[in-house]
Order: C-alpha cells, then structure tokens, then sequence
C-alpha cells in the first residue's frame, strides 16, 4: 500500500513545534529534511527521535523506511 | 512488569553493549548486510578501519524488538559506541561527513584511501549465546 510523502509532511509538521518538512518518498521509502524551533538544544539523536515518534509502530510497517535529517531553526519568538 | 525480571535476551543485547566499545546491530552480517541501510553503515565504518562486532538482528525477532525497547530507537542499524547510541544510518553518515565520527570514535584523522584489505579470519559464533556476535576486534 502507497503511502503520500505529503500525508508525512503534514503530520510532522502538526506534531514537531514549529517543524517545516520536506518529505519526498516512492510510496514506502521516504527522506523527510525537518527543520523546527523545538530540536534547538536537542542532540541529532533527540531530533530524529521527535520525528520517528510522530510515527511509532508504522515504521516498518506501512512506512517501510524513513531516512531523516534535522536541522534547527533559530527561536524568533 | 513480571517479565523483566528475567529476560535473557535484553540483558544478552545489554551485556553486548557494555562489553563493545564499538557494536553494530544490523540486517546481515558486514559481509553480506541484507539492507541498504545497513551496508552503508557498515561501509562507513570499514571505510575508518575502525573494527567493530556486529549483531545481525535477522535471525530472532526478539532481538530488534527487545533493541528497541532498550534504545528507543525504532529502527536498523543502530550504532553504539562506548555504551551509547549513536544513531542509525542518517546520522552516521551525517556524523562521518562532518567529522564528528571520527572523533566519537577516537580516530584522529580522516584516512584519504579506505583500507579495501578482507579480515584475515572470520570469527567463529557462540551456538549458546542468544546474540551471535561477529567480533571484528
């Protein structure tokens, strides 16, 4: 079953304070580029975690892979 | 909560964990991964001429399962380094091309040429052990 890389985008950006993400994918192979305010101060492993947790037990499953990368954005608050 | 009073296969990961300065739990063994993800992590890692013990989590459902619940990290390969994880194969190539790998794993420079050389033994496995363990030390 196809998944849209843009369902992903979406539900990241809902999720992730402040996240803007790129998500592009063939249907079960995605790259998500996520950047937010709330990785600030977090270590890569904590930002990737942010972003898998969005998902929990779909990875794998119906997302069969999701390759990420984080960056933070400056608080302008 | 009953269970973990006894789970040989958690503490067989942790035990593992603690005992590798540098453990790679991965699809396939480095000489055949059986996952792009894992191959290229492998091949970061071969690259540095950082020996490493590897765990092919394939061959017992329980073992990515029990990974995941100790790690929190869903996916695979996961990469510890001195009891710590590292990251799975976004961040260790990440982490490679800034440089930071190599200082996480004590390597004082970036070598220009991979080191192509085969290891000159294949470790042999432990029938009894829950984790067969492929020790590149």
């Amino acid at each position: 079953m196809s998944v849209d890389p843009q369902e992903l985008k979406q539900r990241i950006e809902a999720a992730i304070p402040g996240a803007v993400a790129d998500v592009t994918g063939d249907g079960q192979h995605f790259n998500a580029v996520v950047s937010a305010a709330a990785f600030a101060g977090l270590s890569r492993i904590a930002q990737h975690k942010l972003v898998y947790d969005v998902f929990g037990p779909e990875l794998g499953g119906r997302i069969h892979a999701l390759s990420i990368k984080t960056t933070a954005t400056e608080t302008v608050s | 909560m009953s269970e973990t009073d006894s789970n040989p296969m958690r503490d067989a990961i942790q035990s593992a964990i603690a005992e590798n300065p540098v453990i790679l739990f991965m699809k396939g063994n480095p000489d055949q991964p059986a996952c792009g993800f894992s191959a290229r992590t492998v091949a970061v890692l071969q690259s540095l001429d950082k020996p490493f013990a590897a765990v092919d989590i394939l061959p017992d459902p329980r073992i990515r399962q029990e990974l995941s619940a100790l790690s929190g990290w869903p996916t695979i390969p996961q990469l510890f380094v001195d009891g710590e994880l590292v990251g799975g194969c976004d961040i260790v190539m990440e982490m490679y091309q800034s440089g930071e790998l190599h200082q996480v794993l004590g390597l004082e420079n970036v070598p220009e040429e991979p080191d192509a050389a085969e290891p000159l033994e294949e470790s042999s496995v432990a029938p009894s052990a829950p984790l067969s363990i492929e020790n590149r030390l």
